[in-house]
Parts: C-alpha cells; structure tokens; sequence
C-alpha cells in the first residue's frame, strides 16, 4: 500500500515533467533540451509571485501557464520554424534541434542565474502531513499530483474529442498525410510546442510547492522527461503517462523493499528492458 | 594513397607536431587550453567514428569516460598507473561490446535516449557499490602525472585515433557502415553484417573514450561521481562533432578549437553571463552555418579551387 | 543573407567595445597602485548553489571591507584590491584553465582559493608550480597530511572527514550517557563522494562506540522522492537519525522527516543545514536540527560581520563556511600587509609563521593545517550555534530536538 501510494504521487511528479516534452517532441518533432529549464522557469515564476505576491502556486498557473504559451509560441515562431523549414530529412531536423534548444537551454540558465542568481531556492507551501491508511504523505505532494491528473485528464479529453486536438494527433502520427487533409502543419506543431511549454511551466510551478532548486538544475528534468517520453513511446500523450506512474512505482519499490540506493538504476533497467522486447515503447506503434 | 591523400598525412603530421610543441612554450595558460580542446578533439572524433557513418547519435560518451576515470580512481593504490590504463581499457571495451550487443535493435531516437540513461545507470551502479563496498577513504589520484605529461599523451591517442578511422575509411569495415547509414535495410540485403560492423566501432569509439578518462583522472586528482559522470560531456562532444561536421575525419576537430575558443573568451569577458552569451553563440552558429564547419570549409574551398 | 551580415557587423561592435572597455579599465587601474586578486568558482553547474551562498558574497565584502578602509598597506604606500572572476561552471578543466589564465594572462598577484574539495585539489598543483599560496576553505578531507607534504603553499581550514564524522559520534556517545538516546542509529548518505567518504569514516566509529546502525542507506545524487528513504528509517525505530546529506537533499530529507513525523532526539543533516535559507524552509521546525559546521555568531567580531555582510551583499551569511571563508580572505590581506609587498613566496612564509586576528578568531596554521575548526552546529532560536568544535571556545551544550509540529 505504501508502495503503490509513495509510487502514485512519484508518478504524478514524472507526469508533470514529462507531458509538456511528449506534445513538443511528439507531435511538433522538436527534441526540446530547453524543456528542464522552462520547467525551472515555472518554479521561479511560481516562487517569485507565492514570495512576491502571496499567490499561492496553483493559482499562479493561471498566470504562468498562459505567460509560457506565448512565450514558447514565439520561441517556436523565431527559431525552430526556420528549422523545420530547413530540414531536408527527419535527421536533419533533429541533430538542428538538438543543437538550437541545447543553445536556448543556456540562454534560459544565464537569464535566470542573471534574474535570481546562483543560489538554492525553495519555499513552504502545505508541507503539512496528511494520513492515508497510517503512512504520512505532504498535502503538496498530494495536491502535485492531483494538478498532474487534471492536467492529464484536460489534455486527454482536448486531444480525443474536440478538432483541434485531432488536428494535434493526425500531425503526430503523419505530418505528410495531415497536410494532405488540409490541416496547417505548421501552425499546429507551433501550437503543440507552445502547449508543451505551457504545461511543463505549470508542473513547474507545481513541482516547486515541495522542490529545492536553482537555475542549472533544468538538465536533470529535461533527461528524466525525456526518458519518460521514449518509454512511453513518443507518439501517445497516454504512453507518457503510464510511462511516469510506471517508472514512480518501480523507484518507490525499489527504494522501499531493495535499496534507495539503486532507484535510478533499477529505472533505468525497466527502461533497457521495455526498449530491447518492445523498441518503439510502450505505446509506440511499429515504424510510421 | 592518392597524392591528396600524401598531401593530408603530411598535414596532419605537422598539424600535430606543432602541437606538441605547445607545453615547451611558459604559458600555462595555452596548456591547459590545449588539454580540454585536445580532450574534446578525441572524444568527438572518435564519438563521430561510429556515430558519423552510421547516424546513430550516442549519449553514452560520458559513461564511457566515467568508467575510465573510477577504474584508475579505485586502483590507484593497488596497481601502477599504466596498467591501470590498460584495464580501464579492457573494462571500456567489454562494456561497449556488451552495450552493443544489447542496442542492436534500436534505432533512432531510442538508441539516442538509452546511450543517455546508460551513463546514468553506470554510474548510481559504480557509486551503490562504492557505497555498500565502502573503503574509508575517497578516491584520491595522487600522482606525478603532470600537465604536458597528459598532453601529450592525448595527442598521441589522437593520433592513434586518426589512424584507425583513416584506415576504416579505407577497408571494407567503413563501406559497410557507409551503406549502413544510407539504408539499414539495403545494407543487410547486401550480405553486410551490420550487428558485427555496428558492434565493432562502438567498441573502438567506447574504448577510446574510457582511455581519456583514465588519462585525465590524475589530473582531477579527487574523482567523484557527478563530476566524472558528468551528463554534459557526452552533450559536448556530440555538439562540437556536429558543429563541425560529423561526416568527415577532420569534421569533429574543426568543430572543437573554435567552440572552446569562442567559449574561452566568453567565459574571460562575461564572467557573469557566460552561459547566457554561450547559447547566443550557439544559436548564430546553428543559424548561420547549417553545415558545420567543414560544409563551410569545403564550401570556401570548392570556390577558392574554381577560380583558380 | 543580409541580416546575417548585418549580425557579424553587430557582433564586431559588441567584441570591439569589449576591448575598449578592457583597455581603458586596465589604464585607469594603473595609475594608482592595486594588487589584483584572481578568484574561479562555480556561479552555474551543480556547485554553484553552494557557492553563492558561502563563496561569492564574500570575495565581495572583503574587497569592499579592504577598500573602504583605504586598500592594503604596502611598504610603498597603500594598495586598493581588484578582484577578477571567472565562473568554472563547476567543471575541474574549466577551474584549471581559469588559474591558469588568471596567473599567466591576467597576471594576478593572488589567487583566492576555489570552491569544493575535488576542485581545491584539482587546481593545487597548478597553485604549487606557480608559486601562489592556496588557502583553502571549503575543501574536507583526510588526506591533509599527505596533501601539505605534496605542496608546500597549500593551507587547510574547515577541518577533516574523521573528525567531522567523529565529533557527532561524540555528541550522539554524550547524549547517550546522559540517558537521552539509546543505541539505535539510522544513517543515510548521498552516494556521492563526500557523502560516501562520510558514511565509510563514520560506520567503523559508530560500532566503536557501541551503537547499532539499524538503517544504513544511500540514495542517488539528484533523487525527487526521498520519502521511502525517511519512512525506511522511521520504520527502523531509531534513537538518532545521521544523514550526510548535500544541498538540494538537506532540504528534502528534512521535509519529509517532518511530515512522516521521524521523532528523534538527535536529527543531524550535514551540507547546507546551516544555510540560512534552511531557516528560512523550516522556520521554527528547524529548532533543534543538528548540522555540519556552526560557528559562535555571538562573538562582538562575528555579529559585526553578520551585520556588514547583510548590508553589503543583501544576503544573510551562512553559520559555517561563510564566515570561515571571509577569513582565509583576511589571513591572505594580512600576511600581504605583515610582508609589506605583494611577494608570494614571503606572504605564504608569513602564513606559515603568523597567528592571525579574524572575524572567526584567531588562525594558526600548524603544518598547514588550521587545527581549530568547528565541527557541529545546531539551530537554537534564531541561529545555529556551534556545539562541538576543536581548539574553539563557546560551543553550547547540545539541546534535545523536540517532537516534529
């Protein structure tokens, strides 16, 4: 029980995390390495308006989910489009992207580092006990993972019953066909990638209420999404989050009935297994 | 060999006997410069070995370096360096050949992200048993390895590295994994064995990278886990190879002096915002030479032969 | 194609109005006599949460304290101080390349020491071949004997890994005669390398004084959730709870220790406990806390630094290494004034032979080595008050931690 409750709410983190890098990376195509620092970005946001101005850190998503869709939007606009544009081959698309986000990963650490400087960050929000069948678990980690369900439900719901969510699908699983159909690529993948940077912004700002951080944390998050997003199988925002309540049950067993000492490894063995028996992940079907 | 071939050898000869020639100038400075660039020059050009042909874009450089640097940092006390460097090697290539061998079927994307978690997994493995297997101490490479000393002992790997991916060029290793890269599946239609040819230069490419570490752990001195381990290495070195140009010998090599140049003088005149004015750099370069340095090169030098 | 011409045009400017700047700078810095400082740490990378803390702001507050008061005596008239900074990103090659280029291209008179025990010893062979005495702070290990022997101009302050892991057995064997604890001690380390050298020194000690570890854990650098490790610990009904632990989990253990209730009368984390945003996380919860370091912040020398540096940089100093680091920066002023010139191989003789006067009291060096060094703190009230130390006097006696609110 323990397991299965520590292992939830460790879910619900990872879900956080890697959502918004699914739709970027899976429907927009672009392997964001900037992904972990717009999540930082979120934290300081929610940080600075919960020390700043008393609002509480999921009010501020209000704010900082919105603020990170235009800005992602215009991140899109100005230097990934010209990209995409460029690219003669998927190939090409990515070894560009991967070295442009990896250029904007650090343009994001300098602002932050310049904005609020070098030092740890955290605050308390709710970091309160809450009882569930005799285990203690914090009220901020509980309300994490209930923002990561909404999150989860929104974004499922948007995708498999309105249009512009089919327009979302239709351009991850072939790009070339949905133009055909007359869907505007472009101009969904740029909303994909917004949307993307506006949900790793507000699990951002979730994940701050119980996280210590500091402006070069960001590449542990990007690597952790990333991870969760090829487990899951790149092309299903459903894969990603099984993938992230999959990988938190298997590091909370571990920690609990093994070693925490071994929570990564023993992740990154379920992680080694699933891609040798089922190399496209979890949820990827066989080659496009 | 072709004269352009004589021509190149003969290049590269002085290239690097120039550079040698570097720890006999003062300045303590260009040494230490020259260290990470060389540094950087074999881990990229042998990362673009295997990744080069065959497109296959490995994180896993920074396990590879890891493992180098903790096999000297636990042996130390117990055996002389050299030997050290050789079973760091051995561990490297056994390591890389059992990577290898478990990849084979991923392509793409997932070979991308499995390479990244491999270096993670390596190294909560390494540290859990450091932990649980605990000496008293901590890992401390006290030697009289000095700077020139592992100069020069990268420049000879470098050269060393040339060699073999010149000579993989050359043999059929390299026409097989040219066809590789162009098409998997024509390449196996073609009788090519791709798990042999794959599995062999992810060997050499592992192997290479191990041997770096443990030629650099003497001059670190105190060897710990997040920095010998470090993700970022293995992001560097597929980013100077790219930049310069992964499809060439001398791509990777062009990609590296003037990153660690520009990033040099960054880090000299914004002390304060060196990453920041780091990812404007990069942006202009990814915006402005979409080849890398040798497309731009080879682009500067095709003009340059057409008028003449 | 035009912008982009129109960008390397732009670029140009920007590199060229650099170089003036330099120029007319280094111009200006001539005409009265200054002694340039060199100081490389991390402002980004994993490191530079800690380095912000204790390192940064104090390069600032010496060079403005130093200032202020009119610059350094020389024999020649007195001296203002100039410091350049690099960022080594946390990364050894980078430290490296920075003293490097600090000695040989900036051609600073001094250098102040970095940040972290692996990076101190990266770079003091490079400090030894050139000849600039290294005073270094935060930098704990065992291999100090060995390490003064290798390089003559290396100084030690913040003590070593046996007597930090024995000074809180000491503390834990006191409690327990007292009738406080009993013999049950759950420890968890970070499987890092400090963390793991911690842990090794610690275990042999804790069975030597008869205790019984009963949960003996580690957890990987960077892990999100550290609630199975605390409720493993919790589940193994301690008397004491010891963790060796590094920033971002200091403050994750803590949290969790604190909503699973893990009631100990002895509760130690080490790194970052005596931060003084650790206070400001925990706020009265905090009370009680054992932690790495402590200092006596109620010295009239120590609150009027406390003070100044608050004003200065706008940030509260650390209880430990702050404090420790602002007077290796004092020990260096004083042994270039005791000399009287800027020749280092005379300042770091100085060094050797001198007792110094500093915020944090007095400083010897014995073989290199400052012997007197504080070595557990512990939050009581508004501070973190030494309770254990070596060679320094005012260590309060140790509080019970009370119940979790």
């Amino acid at each position: 029980m323990e397991i299965l409750l520590g292992g939830i709410l460790l879910g619900g983190t990872y879900a956080l995390i890697a959502m918004g890098l699914q739709l970027q990376y899976g429907v927009a195509r672009i392997m964001n390495l900037a992904n972990g620092e717009v999540l930082v970005a979120g934290s300081f946001g929610a940080l600075w308006l919960f020390t700043g101005a008393q609002i509480n850190p999921i009010l501020a998503i209000v704010l900082l989910a919105p603020a990170a869709y235009i800005l992602n939007y215009f991140i899109y606009l100005i230097f990934l489009r010209p990209l995409v544009r460029r690219a003669k081959s998927e190939g090409q698309l990515e070894v560009d992207s991967i070295l442009s986000t990896f250029g904007i990963s650090f343009i994001f650490i300098g602002l932050l580092h310049a904005i609020f400087g070098g030092e740890y960050f955290n605050y308390e929000y709710l970091e309160i006990p809450f009882e569930i069948f005799g285990q203690a678990y914090g009220v901020n980690r509980i309300i994490a993972f209930v923002g990561a369900a909404i999150l989860a439900a929104l974004l499922y719901i948007w995708l498999t019953h309105t249009r512009s969510g089919l327009r979302l699908r239709a351009v991850s699983v072939t790009p070339s066909s949905a133009r055909l159909v007359g869907i505007d690529v472009e101009r969904t993948s740029a909303m994909a990638f917004a949307l993307g940077g506006a949900v790793t912004a507000a699990g951002g700002s979730l994940i701050s209420m119980f996280d210590t951080f500091d402006a070069s944390i960001g590449v542990v998050f990007t690597m952790k999404a990333l991870i969760i997003v090829i487990l899951g199988g790149v092309k299903e925002i459903r894969g990603t989050i099984v993938a992230a309540f999959i990988l938190g049950f298997a590091e909370t067993a571990v920690a609990t009935l093994i070693d925490p000492g071994l929570t990564l490894a023993a992740a990154f063995l379920l992680f080694i297994l699933v891609l040798l028996f089922r190399p496209q992940g979890l949820f990827g079907r066989q080659s496009s | 060999m072709t004269r352009t071939e004589i021509r190149n050898f003969l290049i590269t000869i002085v290239l690097f006997a120039l550079a040698a020639l570097i720890p006999l100038s003062d300045s303590g400075f260009w040494l230490s410069m020259g260290i990470t660039i060389a540094t950087y020059m074999v881990l990229s050009t042998s990362w673009a070995l295997f990744s080069g042909p065959t497109h296959y874009i490995s994180l896993a450089t920074g396990a590879f370096y890891g493992i180098g640097m903790f096999t000297v940092g636990v042996g130390i006390e117990l055996l002389p360096y050299w030997v050290l460097v050789v079973v760091a090697a051995v561990i490297g290539a056994v390591v890389a050949a059992l990577v290898g061998l478990a990849t084979l079927r991923l392509s793409g994307v997932y070979f991308v992200i499995f390479t990244l978690g491999l270096a993670e997994l390596i190294r909560q493995i390494v540290t859990w048993v450091q932990t649980t297997m605990g000496s008293s101490s901590g890992l401390y490479v006290l030697t009289n390895i000095t700077e020139p000393i592992i100069f020069w002992e990268l420049l000879i790997l470098g050269i060393i590295v040339y060699f073999i991916g010149w000579w993989i060029n050359r043999s059929r290793l390299g026409f097989a994994l040219r066809i590789i890269g162009n098409d998997e599946v024509v390449a196996v239609h073609s009788g090519i064995n791709t798990a042999a040819a794959k599995i062999i230069l992810f060997v050499v490419s592992g192997t290479v990278a191990t041997i770096v570490g443990a030629l650099l752990a003497p001059r670190l001195s105190y060897i710990e886990s997040s920095i010998a381990f470090s993700p970022m290495l293995s992001f560097i070195v597929v980013i100077t190879a790219l930049l310069g140009g992964a499809q060439r010998l001398w791509g990777p090599i062009v990609g590296v002096i003037p990153f660690m140049l520009v990033w040099d003088f960054l880090t000299a005149t914004f002390p304060n915002q060196t990453t920041l004015m780091l990812g404007i750099c990069f942006l202009l370069v990814v915006y402005a030479i979409p080849n890398g340095f040798a497309g731009l090169i080879e682009k500067y030098s095709h003009r340059l032969r057409g008028r003449t | 194609m035009k912008t982009f011409l129109n960008s390397k045009k732009l670029m140009l400017s920007v590199a060229a109005a650099a170089f003036t700047a330099v120029g007319v700078f280094g111009g200006d810095a001539a005409a009265q006599q200054t002694i340039k400082m060199g100081m490389s740490a991390p402002k980004t990378g994993p490191l530079a949460g800690g380095a912000t803390v204790t390192h940064w702001p104090n390069v600032k507050l010496w060079v403005h304290d130093v200032n202020s008061r009119g610059g350094l005596k020389l024999k020649n008239g007195r001296a203002k101080v100039e410091v350049i900074e690099y960022d080594d990103r946390t990364n050894p090659g980078e430290a490296i390349k920075n003293i490097n280029r600090l000695a040989t291209q900036d051609k600073v008179d001094f250098i102040l020491a970095p940040f972290g025990t692996g990076f101190n010893l990266a770079t003091a062979p490079i400090f030894n071949k050139l000849g600039y005495p290294q005073l270094a702070v935060s930098a704990i290990t065992d291999k100090i004997p060995t390490l003064t022997k290798r390089y003559d101009n290396i100084f030690f302050m913040l003590g070593s890994t046996s007597t930090f892991t024995g000074s809180v057995v000491k503390i834990l064997k006191k409690m327990r005669s007292d009738g406080k604890i009993g013999n049950r001690v759950a420890m968890v380390n970070v499987a890092d390398a400090f963390g793991i050298e911690l842990a090794a020194a610690a275990r042999p000690v804790f069975k030597e004084a008869g205790f019984e570890i009963v949960y003996d854990k580690s957890y990987p650098l960077g892990a999100k959730d550290l609630s199975p490790i605390v409720k493993g610990a919790k589940a193994s009904n301690p008397d004491a709870f010891v963790a060796w632990s590094y920033p971002p989990d200091t403050f994750a253990l803590t949290a969790q220790a604190r909503i699973n209730k893990l009631d100990v009368k002895a509760y130690y984390t080490a790194v970052a406990t005596p931060f003084p945003s650790f206070k400001g996380k925990f706020k009265d919860a905090a009370e009680g806390i054992l932690g790495a370091g402590g200092i006596n912040p109620d010295t009239p020398e120590l609150k009027a630094y406390f003070k100044r540096h608050k004003e200065v940089t706008g940030k509260d100093a650390d209880y430990w290494a702050s404090a420790v680091t602002y007077a290796s920066f004092e020990v260096l002023g004083q042994a270039i004034e005791g000399v009287g010139s800027i020749d280092r191989k005379a300042v770091t003789e100085y060094i050797k032979q001198h007792e110094f006067k500093t915020v944090i009291g007095p400083v010897k060096f014995v073989n290199q080595n400052s012997e007197r060094f504080w070595t557990v703190g512990q939050w009581q009230g508004n501070k973190f008050y030494g309770v254990s130390s070596e060679g320094r006097p005012g260590a309060r006696p140790v509080i019970d931690k009370p119940d979790w609110k």
